[in-house]
């Protein structure tokens, strides 16, 4: 009935009493080696889970949580080894297991879904091989036919209708959510009693996403599979398991029940976990202004105040008065009937942006929301003047941009400034951070050497680095610091229009809760415009003033931030709604 | 598929004319009277030195000549070389040679530089992995003509197990020297990029997926690793074939092999126009025919290249 797990003692009960565990995890280390000597990335790890539960490792990147799975299936990247501590699957220590027994367990009794559904396929191989091989390697047919027919019944288990038909093609013949279907029936396919599940959908859109995890959920409660999941989104690990190991730097802070956890986090990181999950956050906003009105059965105003950072509430709150200041101002930027068509050589054209109309006011967000093919990032790359107008108007500061040439261009590009996605491709490796951050000073001739360098030092105090990182290289910084170098390299002219193309979509959760915040405080303090392009709609929440859901080219729902959230109008933004992780949670009750 | 290699074919003309064009001039603009050098020491008398000229269009202009040769070639006929041999008879000689040295020497290549890359590449660091680095950058340091006369001493004068000359009409297997000494100039190329490439797969995501879904490694290292590290491999060997088609006239001329590369490199030094244009020719039309082979065989071997009609 009770299990110690870490040495907090957390009631639990197993849905049949006092049978043993399936999977037992006990003291578990894991050390890698590395030219630096033996580098410890799970450090005494303990975790218990039944049969027929479900259970999720939370954790940012580097939290040791995907290093954890790997060792129970002994499939260690590099020089990864288990150090120490035991793994007990229904009895047996299979961390001492020898090659064969290994390869007996995997697929049979452990199955697992890997992270990322592009590179876990082998391209060279049709579908139907691959999910053929495994049905092969476990025994579960034997013959042609037979073994086909399991292929096909696997993967239409798994939500891929017409699997007969597509046995054939080939991974790059199939969508992002296709081929995590194929990876999910495939870790099925044998019928094992425990499933990982790696991240199973952070590279898919939100709508996706939940297709996915919803099945996943049936089809495991169906065939009685166990589940462990691991991942990086709060929201999610507490809406679909019913345990929750929180894990920081290679140690389980805290665990127990999903909910349990969520509204009474004891352990520090996870408290500031709960507050910065945008997701989560976004609910307690709600629940915080409720609670100031005098609703006296929101309990989740609670949830709130036992944290110290609620640094996403403040930055709400902050928004909002800087929104009202702004209203008189003439618009920052106005975008009419702005289409984009790309000729596609042998299947005619693909409108990728059709007839999209939005303003922004100066001193304002406006986010842009949509699914990977919307056209979101296309619209921020014409309004950067890198992609070519088809047709329709961009008017920037009273000006319209098709009608700038040259100097005037030249001068709109100090005034317009972008930030990217990927803050490890955006930065040149060969130049150290000074460089990069006065570069965009020099290609415009501001000032001179001394009067740059004090500006690079003041950007850097602005985007809170230590002056320092001035000589150094961006591989030596973290994701989050460099997405920092690259907002301060956006500001270094002192632009008046930011345009954010998911500029906080890659970073780990407090990371960017971070972010969020000092662009909301450089908005105020710099009276900065930003778009804010993104598919992550519980960040908008947080930043925006006004939002915009794009679908298929179009603009298909336009209002201020709170309404969406509110009074969405469109079935398209209610689905969006909907898939945010942990945005059905319960937190109150 | 049909309208791609149509296309590429169609590419393969201007090529082809710019080199042809190419070669005809520089052996034109070559130094020295060849007509007057075929004759030696001799002085023959005027008419016969016209005869000769008019009897290889030498006479009339650089231009004239060269369209009165692209018109032969379009009906097959590759003119004749000063010895009175039709260039092409001299092909079908020389042709076969060739083909059967390439084709050994791209099989020890094969065989040995991805066996031995392999188990390199999954033995990455080990005893095995670091002493074929050695041997590799040895053999990558090493001319060509060294390492063809230190074989030529060594097996066929001290161990006496190959003939050092293979001469016409010589068996295949005098052919197996010189091919091995060919395939040492691309054998440790073949090592490193199978090792890079087996190596740059073995760390791949589906190679971990492949080994979770409980297969062994007897069958992960076949079917998941080598089959996808072959792609780069195998276009290299494709392309190496190429080059080995088009002659090896270093080894062929130490071994005496009576090969496309000493034939051409003879003509060369007898200012034979027509030899050295009509070889030439055929050596840029195999060549774009291999390449062309390469890239259809690329997209065999990876199923995410298809080519657009």
């Amino acid at each position: 009935m009770t299990s110690t797990v870490n040495g907090s003692d957390v009631k639990h009960t197993t849905p049949e009493g006092e049978e043993r565990p399936l999977l037992e995890i006990k003291d578990l280390k894991v050390q890698f080696t590395t030219q630096e000597g033996k580098v410890t990335a799970v450090d005494g790890v303990d975790i218990t889970l039944y049969r027929g539960q479900s259970l999720a490792i939370v954790g940012e990147s580097g939290s040791g949580k995907s290093t954890t799975a790997h060792a129970i299936i002994n499939l260690l990247p590099g020089s990864g080894q288990i150090a120490g501590g035991q793994i007990i699957l229904d009895g047996q220590d299979i961390s001492k297991a020898s090659k064969k027994e290994m390869e007996a367990i995997r697929g049979r009794k452990i199955g697992f879904v890997p992270q990322d559904p592009m590179s876990n396929l082998n391209p060279v191989w049709s579908i139907g091989f691959q999910v053929e091989e495994a049905i092969r390697a476990n025994g579960i047919a034997t013959g042609r036919k037979e073994v086909r027919a399991r292929a096909i019944e696997v993967l239409k288990q798994a939500g891929l209708q017409d699997a007969d038909r597509r046995l054939k093609q080939f991974p790059h013949q199939f969508s992002g959510g296709m081929r995590q279907r194929v990876l999910i029936g495939m870790g099925l396919s044998a019928d094992p009693q425990l499933l990982i599940a790696d991240e199973p959908t952070s590279a898919l859109d939100v709508t996706v996403q939940r297709v996915i995890l919803d099945h996943l959920e049936s089809l495991t409660r169906e065939l009685g599979t166990t589940l462990l999941f691991i991942t990086h989104d709060l929201g999610l690990a507490a809406e679909r398991a019913e345990q929750l190991v929180v894990m920081y730097k290679g140690r389980v802070v805290e665990s127990g029940p999903s909910l349990e956890i969520l509204q009474n986090p004891q352990h520090p990181y996870t408290q500031r976990l709960v507050a910065a999950a945008p997701s989560l956050a976004s609910r307690r906003i709600t629940s915080t202004i409720h609670g100031q009105e005098g609703a006296a059965h929101e309990t989740g105003s609670e949830v709130g105040t036992t944290t110290d950072t609620i640094d996403l509430i403040a930055t709400a709150e902050a928004r909002a008065e800087a929104h009202e200041a702004a209203a008189a101002q003439p618009p920052a930027i106005v975008v009419e009937d702005l289409t984009k068509v790309f000729k596609i050589r042998g299947s005619g054209d693909f409108t990728a942006v059709d007839k999209v109309s939005f303003e922004i006011p100066k001193g304002t967000t406006t986010a842009l929301v949509g699914e990977s093919g919307s056209g979101k990032s296309t619209v921020a790359k014409m309004l950067l003047k890198l992609e070519d107008v088809t047709s329709g108007k961009i008017i920037v500061g009273g000006k319209d941009l098709a009608s700038l040439t040259g100097k005037e261009l030249f001068d709109l590009r100090s005034r317009m400034q972008p930030v990217f996605q990927d803050p490890y491709g955006s930065l040149n490796p060969l130049r150290n951070i000074g460089n990069t951050i006065s570069e965009p000073l020099v290609t415009h001739g501001v000032g001179d050497r001394a009067s740059r360098r004090a500006r690079v030092f003041e950007l850097l105090d602005q985007v809170s680095l230590p002056r320092t990182l001035v000589g150094r290289y961006p591989n030596e910084l973290s994701g989050g610091q460099r997405q920092r170098i690259a907002i301060a390299r956006a500001l270094a002219l002192k632009p008046e229009i930011v345009v954010l193309d998911e500029a906080v979509s890659a970073l780990d959760v407090l990371v960017q809760a971070q972010i969020l915040r000092l662009l909301a405080d450089l908005q105020a303090e710099l009276d900065l415009t930003y778009l804010f392009i993104t598919h992550d709609l519980a960040v908008v929440r947080v930043i925006a003033d006004n939002v915009c859901v794009m679908q298929k080219g179009r603009i298909v729902e336009a209002a201020a931030t709170d309404d969406v959230f509110e009074n969405p109008t469109e079935q398209y933004t209610k689905d969006l709604l909907a898939a945010i992780p942990g945005a059905n949670l319960q937190l109150g009750a | 598929m049909a309208g791609y290699i149509a296309r590429r074919l169609l590419q393969a003309i201007p090529v082809l004319l710019g080199t042809t064009f190419l070669i005809y001039f520089m052996v034109f603009a070559m130094p020295g009277d060849p007509v007057v050098a075929l004759f030696g020491d001799k002085t023959p008398p005027p008419q016969v030195l016209e005869a000769v000229r008019e009897r290889y269009n030498l006479d009339k202009p650089f231009i004239v000549q060269y369209l009165l040769f692209l018109g032969g070639i379009f009906q097959g006929d590759f003119g004749v070389s000063f010895s009175g041999q039709p260039v092409s008879e001299i092909l079908a000689v020389t042709f076969p040679v060739t083909l059967q040295l390439a084709v050994l020497a791209v099989l020890i290549e094969m065989v040995f530089g991805i066996t031995i890359g392999l188990v390199s590449g999954l033995r990455k660091g080990g005893i095995f992995d670091a002493s074929f680095l050695v041997v590799s950058l040895i053999l990558i340091s090493l001319p060509v003509f060294v390492v063809a006369f230190v074989a030529q001493f060594v097996f066929g004068i001290q161990l006496g197990w190959f003939r050092t000359t293979v001469g016409p009409g010589a068996p295949i297997q005098d052919l197996v020297l010189p091919a091995i000494v060919l395939a040492t100039i691309s054998f440790a190329q073949i090592v490193r990029l199978t090792r890079a490439s087996v190596i740059d797969t073995g760390g791949q995501d589906f190679v971990r997926t492949a080994a979770s879904k409980g297969l062994s490694r007897r069958r992960i290292v076949p079917v998941h690793i080598l089959r996808n590290s072959l792609i780069p491999v195998v276009t290299y060997l494709a392309v190496d074939f190429g080059v080995l088609m088009v002659g090896a006239t270093v080894t062929e001329g130490i071994f005496n092999v009576p090969g496309v590369g000493r034939t051409l490199y003879q003509a060369i030094i007898r200012g034979e126009g027509p030899t050295v244009v009509s070889f030439v020719t055929v050596m840029v039309l195999i060549y774009l025919v291999i390449n062309l082979l390469v890239d259809l065989l690329y997209a065999v071997l990876d199923p995410r290249i298809r080519y657009a009609k």
